[in-house]
């Protein structure tokens, strides 16, 4: 790990502060999970890191007139145990419970789930975000893709976002405050997660001068995420998908059904949205709309079986969606 | 009174400590931390050692500049582990080694080496075997009887490719040492499974006498075959401690390369095709397989595994060299894989004969060396694993979306004890010490030798103090082969009795008898049979004035005088669920019933089987090095992708140990191994009969399972 400069600032306005023009100025650290793992690998190399665990505006869950306000470092077991968040957002609870183990829950923040690095073991290996060898080729399409992306996979980029949160948070319509030197935007989850286009691209649209303070999520009706993950704890999921309905009667009036782990952001299925409105949520229906969400798949050599590892997250999402509480 | 006592084991009925469930003497202090491995010491002074390795598949390292690693802040030493102009032939492999005053300080240092390599074409996905080229080279062939007839002869024929990828051992405590000289010898503190033979194998890698070397290691993290050798970093980490004046020096692999450069277990694949009558008489087996261990390829699995004898086979195989790692001997060589190609073959037939399997491996155990043992097993598991009650034919397995399916797979072992000698120790005052140079690989080790010293002197467990982990005790072998059990038992059982002998002379005086006379129970030293003729321990020890009695005892391996066995079988099965939608794959229960002889702590005893089936289920459900054909490095050397089971995918486990009579006359036979091979077979062939198709390779993940569902290859 090169040796940095730690800072340990107690507001947000100083956090900003000791942020750089570019990453190799400063990193933020949180829960940590993610980004000393970076540091050892020499994947990410600050000259400084900014504790953000002392400023205590970031943290905690409120209930707002619009839904509830969630500190970027509320911690992933505080989640899974918020009564605000089983009650009213079991897809937000389900995300946070799948979450590897208690020791990375207790450490790992809601801010952090966002903004943590892919794991493409190309990436991770230091081949870089595009897995590109010496000849500026990617290693992706012709290696070993079985945990790539199977959307929005035609540009430069292969991997799939990490996120457990971004998925639900996107089929929320939820937001988050990104506060910098020259002050502070709200920006939809959708819009935060980026596929990179091209070099030196990142995957979310945070700044290296800006950091991540809060996540805000509207009031919500039928909501759930369905994962598989081949182990039953400890493991990445292989395919998510999180779904959020308005119901009109016993019928679906709008939906929103975001995949997850199958694209290098959050992916809205579509195609599974159209297919449901107007729709009793029937076990035929939400097979149905599942199939509809494969659509428009590109898997690579290695990947095709997360097409049917999607339509069936959606299927079972949108279940457990109807079968939960508004 | 006969000159050799009598060390035969008491008779079942007599066993006070033997046969009943003793807690490990050292779990306390390895539950709570306070044990200390060899990862764990830090020595006064002490320098960290890294290694730099090739990340090239295979290259010529061209250019080699330390330089500016030598004038890195406080660095103290560097050792060349490969020179300008090498051919390397593996990702990983280990150029230079380097100590510094802190393990940040090493690492930042190692990376200002400069290696530069020619990258020459490298080969490592020998699962096509087409693709493998002058890579793949024939290494064996064997014909017995008339294969070609008995496949005209045979009504029912069943064919099918299998295959089983290279894993790790994964050990816990990673592979390397603490090393420091002291002028003309040096201290060892290795993570090994073999204390007596280590030293004397470092000695000769650095030409000093076999007696400058002290080896020493109170707890080993997990070895599983992988920890039989100093390896590389063992004189690497011997020369950078002298270097640097002798200072101590901590070298140990870090996980990643652990996990690339530690050992693999070799990959096997075999085209398998079989015959049989209507019957259900298996006929004839033909097998094509290949596989790697890595640098180097693989000899010839043992197929077909247990069912040996059948009596028309014609056998090829084809030895592929990769560039990868070599392989390293992992819980039962080659066993779990013969097992898999053999039963998932077997098991496949069976299917095509309508035919449950358990009927069909019954029907067909005359052609095991043990008919009656692999019968009665097969009858005692399918009653625990409830089998009739969940087996069904393939294909009828209900309506909805999860299946639920049965599946067996068998083992064998040899076992027996190895080389092992026992320094017994009675004091005045009572207290008894039991030396060997052995080790406890986690397996009870240090547990069974002092339930030994206490049934044979009568004491209570905790009244022994069992010393090993050093190789100035008297030299017991490595801890390979599940013969670690029998050679301390035998040696401990002897040396205990020996020293008895002599303390019976000194206490039959004071008892108005004869030494051959008295027995040790309960703490006293008695007249036979009459506890009121009698003086306690501590009186008779008294009576040795101001001497002790120090014994040896040996295991005689080549007349072990029934004290030991050898020669195991075991059948397992499982019961698992599918996700027909989805590929996954979950445990239920596992079943192992397990042939090991008389069973001395039957607590560890069947701790051992537990792991041995959570490796299993490891193998056949998540494990797998993964190897990328374009840079030729493994993609996966972390516990996050080169994943393991964890608690909730292992599901129950019943293990049945076979201690009846006939087995419990065989003598101690050691279990560590066999439990972990026929688990892999039992899960595949549990999932065959739950979807109703075979998922030809293992792991089975969703990817593959699914593929399998829609007859796609993966």
């Amino acid at each position: 790990m090169q040796a940095f400069e730690y800072a340990s600032p107690e507001t947000v306005r100083e956090v900003v502060g000791l942020l750089g023009k570019s990453w190799a100025d400063a990193a933020v650290l949180a829960g940590g999970t993610d980004l000393v793992s970076l540091m050892k690998d020499n994947i990410e190399t600050p000259r400084r890191v900014v504790n953000l665990k002392g400023v205590k505006e970031m943290d905690g869950i409120t209930k707002t007139a619009a839904g509830l306000r969630i500190g970027a470092l509320v911690t992933l077991d505080e989640l899974a145990k918020s009564p605000e968040v089983r009650a009213a957002y079991p897809s937000l609870a389900t995300a946070a419970r799948g979450v590897a183990s208690p020791q990375i829950r207790n450490m790992g923040t809601l801010g952090g789930d966002l903004c943590q690095r892919p794991r493409c073991w190309y990436f991770r290996l230091g081949y870089g975000l595009l897995a590109k060898d010496e000849k500026g080729q990617s290693l992706v399409p012709g290696g070993d893709n079985r945990y790539h992306a199977i959307f929005g996979n035609t540009g430069p980029a292969y991997f799939v976002s990490a996120s457990s949160f971004g998925p639900p948070l996107v089929a929320l319509g939820a937001k988050v405050k990104l506060v910098s030197p020259k002050g502070s935007r709200e920006l939809p989850v959708e819009k935060f997660f980026v596929i990179p286009s091209g070099d030196g691209a990142r995957e979310t649209a945070v700044g290296p001068n800006e950091v991540l303070t809060e996540i805000l999520v509207p009031a919500a009706g039928h909501n759930a995420t369905y994962e598989i993950r081949q182990k039953t704890a400890l493991d990445w999921p292989l395919a998510t998908a999180s779904v959020a309905l308005r119901m009109k009667g016993s019928t679906v009036a709008s939906a929103s059904i975001v995949l997850g782990h199958v694209a290098p952001a959050p992916w809205r299925a579509a195609a599974a949205e159209k297919a449901i409105v107007g729709q009793s949520l029937t076990p035929e229906v939400a097979d149905a709309v599942g199939k509809a969400a494969g659509e428009g798949a590109t898997p690579l050599s290695g990947n095709a079986y997360k097409v049917q590892l999607v339509r069936i997250a959606v299927k079972r999402a949108l279940l457990e969606a109807a079968r939960g509480r508004a | 009174m006969p000159d050799t006592p009598d060390y035969s084991w008491p008779a079942p009925e007599k066993r006070r400590v033997i046969g009943k469930r003793q807690s490990r003497l050292d779990g306390a202090e390895k539950a709570s931390g306070r044990a200390k491995y060899s990862y764990d010491l830090n020595r006064p002074g002490m320098l960290y050692g890294v290694i730099l390795t090739c990340p090239h598949a295979r290259a010529r390292l061209t250019t080699l500049d330390t330089s500016a690693a030598e004038k890195s802040k406080g660095v103290a030493s560097i050792e060349l582990m490969a020179k300008p102009g090498e051919e390397i032939q593996y990702a990983g492999y280990e150029v230079v080694a380097l100590a510094a005053e802190t393990e940040d300080q090493a690492r930042d240092a190692i990376r200002k080496i400069k290696a530069e390599y020619e990258v020459l074409p490298h080969f490592v996905n020998e699962a096509d075997l087409k693709g493998a080229g002058t890579n793949a080279k024939p290494s064996g062939e064997q014909t017995a009887g008339d294969p070609d007839q008995a496949f005209k002869d045979a009504d029912v024929t069943s064919e099918g490719t299998y295959g089983v990828p290279i894993i790790n051992h994964s050990c816990l405590e990673a592979h390397g040492q603490v090393i420091q000289w002291k002028g003309d010898s040096l201290d060892y503190w290795p993570s090994t499974q073999g204390v007596s033979v280590l030293g004397g194998d470092l000695a000769k890698m650095l030409s000093i006498p076999a007696t400058s070397v002290h080896t020493h290691m109170d707890y080993v993290g997990g070895g599983f075959g992988s920890k039989f050798s100093p390896d590389r970093w063992g004189p690497a980490c011997a020369n950078l401690s002298k270097k640097a004046g002798g200072r101590p020096v901590k070298l140990f692999l870090d996980r990643a390369t652990e996990l690339i450069i530690a050992g693999n277990r070799p990959s096997y694949f075999a085209k398998i095709k079989l015959g049989a009558k209507k019957d259900g008489t298996l006929t004839v087996w033909q097998s094509d397989s290949w596989g790697t261990g890595g640098f180097g390829g693989v000899t010839m699995p043992p197929l077909p595994y247990v069912y040996r004898n059948v009596p028309n086979r014609r056998l090829t195989h084809t030895s592929v060299s990769t560039n990868g790692a070599q392989q390293k001997a992992w819980r039962a060589p080659n066993n779990p894989q013969a097992s898999y190609l053999t039963c998932c073959a077997m098991d496949d037939l069976a299917a095509k004969l309508n035919m449950d399997p358990v009927e069909f491996f019954t029907k067909n155990a005359n052609y095991t060396n043990t008919p009656e043992v692999y019968s009665g097993q097969l009858a005692k598991a399918a009653e625990l694993a409830e089998w009739k009650k969940t087996w069904h034919p393939r294909g009828q397995s209900g309506s909805g979306a999860v299946k639920r399916g049965m599946g067996l797979g068998v083992c064998t072992w040899f076992g027996l004890g190895h080389a092992s000698t026992c320094r017994t120790t009675i004091h005045p005052d009572g207290s008894v010490a039991v030396e060997l140079g052995s080790q406890d690989l986690g397996t009870g080790t240090r547990t069974v030798i002092a339930m030994v010293a206490a049934e044979t002197l009568g004491l209570p467990v905790r009244a022994i103090t069992v010393n090993i982990g050093d190789n100035k005790y008297p030299e017991s072998g490595p801890s390979g082969g599940s013969t670690t059990v029998g050679g301390v038992s035998a040696s401990t059982r002897k040396s205990t009795m020996n020293a008895l002998v002599k303390l019976y002379e000194v206490a039959a005086p004071a008892l108005g008898t004869t030494p051959d006379q008295l027995e040790a129970v309960d703490g006293k030293i008695q007249v036979k049979g009459t506890p009121a003729k009698s003086l306690t321990w501590a009186a008779a020890c008294r009576k040795l004035g101001t001497k002790t009695i120090t014994e040896m005892g040996v295991n005689n391996q080549r007349g072990p005088g029934g004290l030991i066995g050898g020669g195991v079988g075991g059948v397992q099965m499982a019961d698992v669920s599918v996700d027909t939608e989805t590929g996954i794959v979950r445990m239920n229960r596992m079943v192992a019933v397990q042939d090991c002889g008389m069973v001395i702590n039957p607590k560890t005893a069947e701790s051992q089987v537990f792991g041995a089936c959570i490796m299993s289920i490891c193998a056949a459900l998540t494990e797998e090095k993964i190897y990328d054909s374009q840079t030729g490095r493994v993609l996966n050397p972390d516990m996050e992708f080169y994943k393991l089971a964890g608690i909730g995918d292992i599901g129950d486990i019943v293990v049945y140990l076979n201690t009846e009579p006939e087995f419990d006359k065989r003598g101690v036979i050691g279990l560590g191994e066999p439990p972990t091979v026929g688990g892999l077979a039992a899960i595949g062939n549990a999932v065959a009969n739950a979807i109703g198709v075979r998922v030809p390779m293992i792991p089975m993940t969703s990817n593959r399972v699914l593929a399998a569902l829609e007859g796609r290859n993966a």
